[in-house]
C-alpha cells in the first residue's frame, strides 16, 4: 500500500489541473461559439435556404462557405446607384472586387480554411486583412477591420470554437476577377 | 441579373438583420474603390510629421543627407518595381550592433533606417524605422511632394496612386500594418541589413544589384569601426555566402532571400508551410533548396493552375508553383503578395534558369550513372 502512495497523491494533484484545463477549454469554446453568433459569422459562412418562416440558415452545413454546387461564373450586372449584390444563399457577393465566396470555415482537413492556420496567423488574419496574416488580401465584405479590434483573447475563443465546429466538406470556389 | 433581383426581392422582404452585412459590402466597396483598408496599429510615439524632422539631412534646404550616417546597399534588394533606392542607417554615437545571432541582430536604442524611393529620377517616398526606448520600431512613410523639395508624413493607411507604373498601375506607399506583415514576418524587424545582406563577398550575379555607396559598409567594415560586435568569429574569418552549386543558383537563392525569406522562415509565423526561402548563415546546405526541389505544393492559391504539383520541378520551371506565384499580379496568386504591383521578369528569367539548369544536371546525373 506503502508503494501506492506516490502513485496515488500523484493522480489525485494531476486531477484538478486536468480537469481545470478542460473546463477553461470549454469556457473558452463557449465563448468563441457566443461571439460567432452575435458578429454575424453565419450571415456570410453559413449557406441561407428559405425555411417556413422565411430565409435562414441552414445549420446543416453551419459555416461551411458558399456551396461548391452553387456556380457562379460572373459578376453581377449592376447599374447605378448599386454597387454589390449577392446570391440567394448569401455566399456569394459580387462587387467592385469581382465576387468573393465565402470560406468554410469548419473543420473539414481537405477543404476548410482554417485547416493550416496556427492560432497566431488566425490573429494576425484578423488584424491585417491578409490570409494567414501575412499573404493575399482578403475580399469583401468580410469585415475585418471590425474583427480586428476584438482582444485576443476574443479571437482566440473565436478559433477555438471553429476548431470544433463538425467538419462539413466543401470545396468553396475561387474568386472571380471583377469585369474589365 | 437574376442574382441582382433575388437579392432586391430579399431585401425587400424585411430580412434587417441582414443590414450590417449590406452595410458592409457598401463599406468595404468604398474601401476598394479609395484603398483605404487596414487598422491603424498602436504607434509606441508619433513619428515627426515631415521627414526633415527625423535627422536624415543636415541641411534641409538643400537636402545634404548628414555625412554621419551611413549610406549601405544590400546584395540582394527587394524588387519595388523598378525603384531606384538610397538608405542609411544611424547609430547613437558610441553605440554597436549586437552580431551574436547572425539571423536577428540587435540594434542599440535610436538606431534610424531610412529608404528612399525614386522612379524615373523622381523622389516618391521615404521610409523611416526608429528603435524606440521600450524596444518597439516606430515605423513610418513620407511621401514627397512633386517639386522634390519635402516630405510629408503619410496616414498609417498608406497611399495608394503616388506614382504611375506601367499597365494602368501604380505605386502604393505602404500602411503601417502592410510595413509590419512583411518585417514581423521573421526573426529580426530589419531586413535588409544584416549577415548575408552585408556580406563582405558579394554575389556578382545577383539580379537588380547596386553598386556600394561610400563607404562601403559591410560586415568587414562594421566589425573594424567596432559598430558591430558579437558577430560568430566564423563569420568574420569567412565571410557569409549561399551554398549553390552554380552561379545561377547562388543568385536565384539570394533572390528569394532577399525577397522572399522575410516571410518564409524558419522563425517566422508562417513556419508551418515549411517552405524556408532566408539563408541561414550557420547552417551548412541551403533550407531554400531542401523545402523547395521537389517539394509538393501543399495548397494551390486561388488561381493557381492544377499542374504545380511541385514548388520547384528540375527542368520544369513553367510548372514550378514558386515560377508560377512569382510570375503572377493577381492578388490571390501573386508573390510577394505586397509591395509590388508588376512582375519582376528579370527574376522570372533567372528563376527559369535555375530550374531548367537544375533539370539538366539531374539528367546528366543520371546518365553518368547509367553509364559507370
Amino acid at each position: 500500500m506503502h508503494r501506492a502512495l506516490p502513485l496515488m497523491l500523484t493522480t489525485a494533484l494531476l486531477i484538478p489541473t486536468a480537469v481545470s484545463s478542460q473546463d477553461s477549454a470549454g469556457v473558452q469554446v463557449k465563448r468563441g461559439e457566443y461571439l460567432v453568433s452575435i458578429a454575424g459569422c453565419h450571415d456570410c459562412h453559413t449557406p441561407w435556404i428559405i425555411g417556413s418562416a422565411g430565409p435562414e440558415p441552414d445549420t446543416k452545413r453551419a459555416l461551411s462557405g458558399h456551396p461548391q454546387d452553387v456556380t457562379i461564373s460572373a459578376p453581377a450586372t449592376l447599374s447605378p446607384p448599386w454597387s454589390g449584390a449577392m446570391n440567394p444563399t448569401s455566399t456569394g457577393w459580387s462587387g467592385p472586387w469581382g465576387v468573393s465566396f465565402s470560406a468554410n470555415l469548419t473543420s473539414d482537413p481537405e477543404t476548410g480554411v482554417l485547416r493550416d492556420f496556427t492560432e497566431q496567423q488566425f490573429i494576425q488574419t484578423m488584424r491585417t486583412g491578409r490570409h494567414q496574416g501575412q499573404g493575399r488580401p482578403i475580399l469583401p465584405p468580410m469585415p475585418w477591420p471590425a474583427y480586428g479590434n476584438m482582444t485576443d483573447d476574443d479571437l482566440k475563443a473565436v478559433f477555438a470554437y471553429l476548431r470544433q465546429v463538425p467538419p462539413v466538406k466543401n470545396k468553396v470556389p475561387d474568386p472571380l476577377p471583377p469585369k474589365q | 441579373m437574376a442574382q441582382v433581383s433575388a437579392t432586391a426581392q430579399r431585401l425587400k422582404s424585411g430580412w434587417s438583420h441582414r443590414s450590417a452585412a449590406v452595410g458592409a459590402i457598401l463599406a468595404m466597396s468604398f474601401v476598394v474603390l479609395t484603398g483605404a483598408p487596414a487598422i491603424p496599429q498602436p504607434a509606441t510615439a508619433n513619428p515627426p510629421s515631415t521627414l526633415q524632422e527625423t535627422g536624415l539631412y543636415a541641411d534641409p534646404v538643400t537636402l545634404q543627407v548628414d555625412s554621419a550616417h551611413l549610406a549601405f546597399a544590400p546584395q540582394y534588394p527587394l524588387w519595388s518595381d523598378g525603384a531606384t533606392k538610397r538608405r542609411w542607417i544611424s547609430l547613437p554615437p558610441g553605440t554597436a550592433i549586437d552580431g551574436s545571432d547572425p539571423e536577428a541582430w540587435i540594434f542599440p536604442v535610436g538606431t534610424r533606417f531610412w529608404k528612399e524611393f525614386s522612379f524615373n529620377g523622381e523622389k516618391v517616398e521615404t521610409r523611416y524605422l526608429e528603435r524606440r526606448a521600450d524596444g518597439q520600431w516606430l515605423y513610418a512613410a513620407y511621401a514627397w511632394s512633386d517639386d522634390g523639395r519635402e516630405a510629408q508624413l503619410v496616414s498609417v493607411r498608406g497611399r495608394r496612386g503616388a506614382y504611375p507604373l506601367a499597365g494602368g498601375r501604380s505605386h502604393t506607399i505602404p500602411g503601417v500594418t502592410d510595413c509590419k506583415a512583411c518585417h514581423q514576418g521573421g526573426p529580426s524587424e530589419i531586413l535588409g541589413f544584416g549577415t548575408l545582406q552585408l556580406s563582405s563577398e558579394r554575389d556578382a550575379g545577383a539580379i537588380h544589384a547596386e553598386l556600394q555607396p561610400e563607404p562601403h559598409v559591410d560586415l568587414a567594415h562594421l566589425v573594424d569601426r567596432g559598430l558591430l560586435v558579437g558577430l560568430p568569429k566564423a563569420l568574420r574569418d569567412a565571410p557569409p555566402r549561399i551554398a549553390a552549386a552554380t552561379a545561377t543558383e547562388r543568385a536565384a537563392l539570394g533572390y528569394l532571400h532577399g525577397n522572399c525569406g522575410h516571410c518564409h522562415n524558419e522563425r517566422g509565423s508562417l513556419q508551418n508551410i515549411a517552405l524556408f526561402l532566408r539563408h541561414r548563415a550557420e547552417t551548412t546546405g541551403e533550407p531554400a533548396l531542401a523545402s523547395t526541389v521537389a517539394q509538393p505544393v501543399r495548397k494551390p492559391a486561388p488561381g493557381q493552375s492544377p499542374d504545380a504539383v511541385l514548388r520547384v520541378e528540375p527542368g520544369h520551371p513553367e510548372r514550378s508553383g514558386l515560377v508560377q506565384r512569382v510570375s503572377s499580379r493577381s492578388p490571390a496568386l501573386q508573390m510577394p503578395p505586397l509591395g509590388t504591383e508588376l512582375i519582376d521578369d528579370e527574376a522570372v528569367r533567372l528563376l527559369y534558369r535555375w530550374i531548367e539548369e537544375k533539370g539538366a544536371s539531374i539528367q546528366q546525373a543520371h546518365a553518368n550513372a547509367e553509364g559507370r
